[in-house]
């Protein structure tokens, strides 16, 4: 058992001398009887290091890892360089708190503004903050950062991630605002249907491209049709596609969110990952969150510091737009190391082989009974119809360690292939579902 | 301390310019002294209500933010956009960075003149 | 320093991936990404001493004693990182089967039973990623509670005005209007005017025990008595846990809903501002409302504050902790966070530091040198940067905002009596320099990396990226 406290029984009797107290129980002394506990509470602990390990490693066990990951639907399969590893782990960056004392944090600073800078240039846009939580706390955010006072209502594309769109539900629900679902039409938001839903009332319309199906959307085409209804448009982005296509900022999006993890995050059952938020310069006073900025100090030496700072909690308490107090940052930083990593080429390189890859197995599984119900573009990933039900499929491919998709409730299943999948494991897949789905 | 004569003043420190039906608002440079170097103004926008002794707009310094309170009751009918770009001018200039114009009015918080207001005590 | 965009070369790179084993497919044009994607280029090596010239320009916990008042700043084990980083943990999907993930589920719940068990709660969620988050979540519960029994008129949330910024913000953000009252003379929550404040219309008071002065109120059961007769839930913040863990319990205080900073209390290392986590703890008449991942789960998820089920590692390193301290160890912590407190408290109020509040102190204090700015214009800034050149990062400055130049103090539990006496000689060092030379001290901190920055400019003309000049 340990404590790490490095204070012996003789010191901490000194210690209580010093303080005039008799016990470590006179500290106490303001806690009513009945609150006071007499004993620790009971639970399981009091371990070694090295029982703590066995113990740790006994849970890791009980899950299955898989060596092929045909999964996405918001969690991204990719192969992080092992330097992407390293750098956050260092124990400087690992164990600092935020950077409020600038003097002794411009390491922290200065990787923030690079991380700013670099989320700009992926996306398109002018001002980026520090990050958020993740991508649907991100979209959140940014839907309620784009409300005025005489526009409110938030329009979501029911083509986003149900994770998202249940997030956005519920911040909308929370300040008493309202949100609508625009439907679906081919795989894709349906554009007439929002041009229809847009009023003078709405403020904010999210939607996701490549969205949940895997479908890129016209983003240019929605970007209109919100500016003429005096909306705004806020898109939702996976980092590694914005190396391939058209940017929200080349699009006319007026915020671009997403979530992070794709660069350098393992899946981890979910997180930590990264929120990103991006947007034109004239929203940049309405982000939430910390904002790392440039300046000089007293000797006119370049600086870095957490700025716009009256926008926040800590100054504006409950008129503040958003309660945000710690974001990722060592996420944001690893994000940071992955593009620094893999550089532009890289970048792309990635994104190719998604994109070659998931076309493949997409042209392989059609070709074997299992089509997409669409005909749009898309980048990793892809719905397909799975004749005979997802389930007997699943856990075929499971017997030759593969994940399959994801099913989606409505007999289909939603693929995703990375620059992982190797071709022979594809394949191998494809063998196993002709087998099983018996085509 | 600069207290012009010729206008008047609340005791939030808010100068008040009457011309024409039409009433004039902004710091005075006591309050902006106080405030230190202002780096944002948030204002109204043209055609909102504004009430008397409510706030209509706020400041923000580095590592603080206050509200500005509305002398009058009526409707914004100006805004002073320049200080969204520079709103330093309130430390330069305190009587020339106005913030909103305001018409209609219906009611108004008690002021001061320039000589009650330079009496008045001012917590430092 | 230079900017890592300064220190790229077009054509420096690393190999990561073999080429593609698949045919090309076609990319139709229009859907193309037409503008420059401006990354850095650098070499591994490159970027392994840009990184770690940056880390050189970092004070972090491992660096130096780091007081952060309301941070609990304690050391970061380092078998908490091995277990998050086994592998076993790190490659599963967040969507993978039940059977294939049993060992996420059981981390998420041992952490539940043991955090349950800290908190004299019923039932936890871990979806909420840091503090404010699970402050916001913890609202929701309160607000989906009133609602759900058709008590339309609960409008206000109760906080006092030493809360932390975060509680009145995450109020507004669920709807509330924030009723603020203020503090009694010795800084604990003033019972006639929570008497004045509660009715009909409050949904919730929020409150952290001890409070941000440091003090235990030991008021408490007639606290949250009030606020229970008056129809509304309590609410705990859970910053100040490290306190109190092991020896009194929010459940037992008589909270309906707790959240926890693990990145705190649970010593999981902060990151230079995260990930963090921040639990939700409720009673059994809350529970009801927990969220879910309306993906993961097929259904709704009403209450569901992010995707999938929150920062997940994080929760395995506080797993990791509660192992190794157990409930006895927790206890012992706590008691040392407490200890250290007075200890460094009695040094520096002897020393000539005044005290806002002289009590017995829970895991911080707070130091106002009101007296000092009035009589030398020495502010707390002031010696707060002057510390720095101490190599010691300072206390949370000019908090909690109804103390006059406040620094608040919290040496956490893992300091030993000699640090706390090697850093009290530094603060009194700060103070006898000054009272001597007072002017002197506008100009600290005088041997950092960067000295005092123009934080005016920063925000009057904020430059938030770099541009590359026009060449």
């Amino acid at each position: 058992m340990g404590s790490y406290v490095p204070v012996t029984p003789e010191e901490r009797r000194a210690m209580l001398e010093r303080v005039g107290l008799p016990s470590v129980e006179a500290l106490y002394a303001d806690v009513p009887e009945g609150v006071l506990l007499k004993e620790p509470p009971v639970f399981t602990g009091g371990f070694s290091e090295l029982e703590v390990r066995r113990h740790m490693e006994r849970l890791a066990e009980q899950n299955r890892v898989f060596s092929t990951i045909l999964r996405g639907a918001g969690a991204y399969d990719h192969y992080i360089p092992a330097i992407v590893r390293a750098i956050p782990a260092k124990e400087a960056f690992l164990t600092a708190y935020t950077p409020y004392q600038a003097e002794i944090s411009q390491g922290l600073l200065q990787s923030i503004f690079e991380y700013q800078t670099m989320i700009c240039r992926l996306t398109g846009m002018d001002v980026a903050n520090a990050s958020v939580y993740d991508g649907a706390s991100a979209a959140a955010e940014a839907c309620a950062m784009v409300r005025e006072r005489r526009r409110t209502v938030t329009l979501v594309s029911a083509c986003a991630h149900p994770d998202v769109i249940a997030t956005i539900r519920t911040y909308c629900w929370g300040s008493n605002h309202e949100m609508r679902l625009i439907p679906e039409k081919d795989g894709v938001t349906d554009l007439d249907a929002l041009r229809a839903a847009l009023d003078d009332q709405v403020s904010g319309v999210y939607l996701a491209s490549p969205n949940f199906l895997g479908g890129l959307e016209d983003v240019s085409a929605a970007a209109e049709i919100c500016h003429a209804a005096g909306a705004k448009l806020i898109v939702g982005a996976n980092p590694m596609a914005l190396a391939l296509f058209k940017t929200p900022g080349e699009a006319g999006a007026d915020v671009c969110v997403g979530d992070g993890q794709p660069l350098g995050m393992p899946l981890s059952y979910g997180g930590p990952y990264v929120g990103f938020m991006a947007a034109r310069a004239a929203l940049m006073r309405k982000l939430p969150g910390r904002i790392v900025g440039q300046t000089t100090d007293v000797d006119g030496k370049r600086a870095f510091v957490l700025t716009l700072q009256a926008r926040e909690q800590h100054i504006r308490r409950e008129k503040a737009g958003s309660n945000i107090c710690s974001n990722q940052a060592l996420c944001a930083l690893t994000a940071a190391c992955y593009l620094g990593a893999v550089g532009p080429d890289g970048l792309r390189e990635v994104a190719r082989q998604c994109y070659d890859k998931a076309h493949y197995f997409a042209e392989k599984l059609a070709s074997i009974g299992l089509p997409r119900r669409e005909k749009g573009p898309f980048f990793h990933e892809f719905a397909t119809e799975c004749p005979g039900g997802p389930e007997k499929m699943l856990v075929a491919l499971e017997e030759r360690d593969i994940l399959g998709g994801q099913p989606m409730g409505d007999g289909r299943v939603l693929w995703c292939v990375t620059e992982k999948a190797e071709r022979k494991r594809l394949d191998e897949a494809v063998a196993v579902i002709r087998e099983v789905t018996n085509l | 301390m600069n207290i012009p004569a010729e206008l008047r003043y609340t005791k939030t420190h808010e100068w008040i310019k009457e011309e024409n039906g039409i009433v004039t608002v902004g710091l005075s440079d006591f309050a902006q002294q106080e405030l230190g170097d202002l780096v944002f103004v948030n204002l109204p926008q043209v055609g909102d209500a504004v009430t008397a002794g409510e706030a209509f707009a706020d400041v923000e310094s580095v590592k603080a933010v206050s509200d500005v309170y509305s002398p009058v009751t009526g409707a914004v009918c100006e805004i002073n956009e320049a200080l969204l770009d520079a709103p330093e001018s309130i430390n330069q200039d305190p009587y020339g960075a106005w913030f909103i114009r305001v018409e209609n009015v219906t009611g108004t918080v008690e002021t001061l003149s320039a000589a009650e207001y330079e009496a008045m005590p001012k917590e430092g | 320093m230079k900017l890592i965009f300064e220190q790229s070369h077009p054509g420096h790179k690393s190999q990561f991936l073999p080429a593609s084993d698949v045919p090309a497919a076609a990319l139709p044009e229009e859907l193309a990404r037409k503008s420059a994607l401006d990354l850095p280029e650098l070499t591994e090596g490159e970027l392994a001493r840009h990184y770690e010239a940056l880390a050189q320009q970092v004070h972090g916990v491992n660096k130096g004693f780091y007081p952060l008042g309301s941070c609990t700043m304690k050391y970061n084990p380092r078998i908490d990182e091995d277990a998050a980083a086994l592998p076993g943990f790190t490659g599963v999907h967040p969507l993978q089967s039940e059977t294939t993930s049993r060992g996420c589920r059981e981390v998420l719940r041992q952490a539940e039973e043991r955090l349950t068990a800290v908190t004299g709660m019923d039932r936890m969620t871990f979806q909420p990623a840091a503090g404010a988050h699970g402050e916001y979540m913890g609202l929701l519960l309160i607000k989906a509670y009133h609602e759900r029994r058709g008590d339309k008129n609960r409008t206000k949330v109760i906080v006092p005005d030493a809360a932390h910024g975060t509680n009145p913000a995450s109020a507004a953000m669920c709807g509330y209007q924030v009723v603020s009252i203020p503090s009694d003379a010795n800084g604990l929550v003033d019972l006639e005017k929570l008497r004045e404040a509660a009715g009909p219309d409050t949904a919730a008071l929020m409150l952290t025990n001890p409070n941000t002065v440091g003090l235990f109120d030991p008021n408490i059961l007639e606290i949250t008595r009030i606020v229970h007769e008056a129809g509304g839930l309590c609410y705990y913040d859970g910053a100040n846990l490290n306190a109190v863990m092991g020896w009194a319990r929010p459940g037992d205080m008589g909270f309906d809903v707790v959240h926890l900073n693990l990145h705190k209390t649970f010593a999981t290392p902060h990151g230079g501002g995260g990930p963090g986590s921040g639990p939700v703890g409720c009673k059994a008449f809350l529970a009801g409302f927990l969220p879910g991942s309306a993906l993961a789960t097929g259904g709704e998820a009403p209450c569901q504050v992010r995707a999938f089920h929150g920062n997940f590692l994080v929760v395995v390193k506080a797993l990791a902790y509660l192992d190794t301290l157990g409930g006895e160890g927790i206890r012992e912590a706590a008691a040392q966070a407490v200890l250290n407190a007075n200890y460094l408290m009695h040094l520096l109020r002897d020393g000539g530091y005044p005290m806002a509040f002289d009590h017995t102190c829970m895991h911080e204090f707070v130091i106002t040198l009101e007296k000092l700015k009035h009589e030398k214009d020495v502010s707390a800034l002031d010696v707060a940067k002057a510390l720095l050149d101490h190599g010691m990062h300072p206390p949370t400055m000019y908090f909690p905002l109804i103390v006059h130049e406040a620094l608040m103090v919290e040496p956490t539990e893992t300091e030993s009596k000699e640090s706390l006496e090697a850093a009290a000689e530094s603060y009194l060092e700060v103070l006898a320099e000054a009272n001597e030379n007072p002017a002197d001290m506008h100009s600290r901190p005088l041997h950092t990396y960067v000295r005092r920055l123009d934080e005016v400019t920063a925000a009057r003309s904020p430059i938030v990226k770099y541009e590359a000049p026009i060449a």
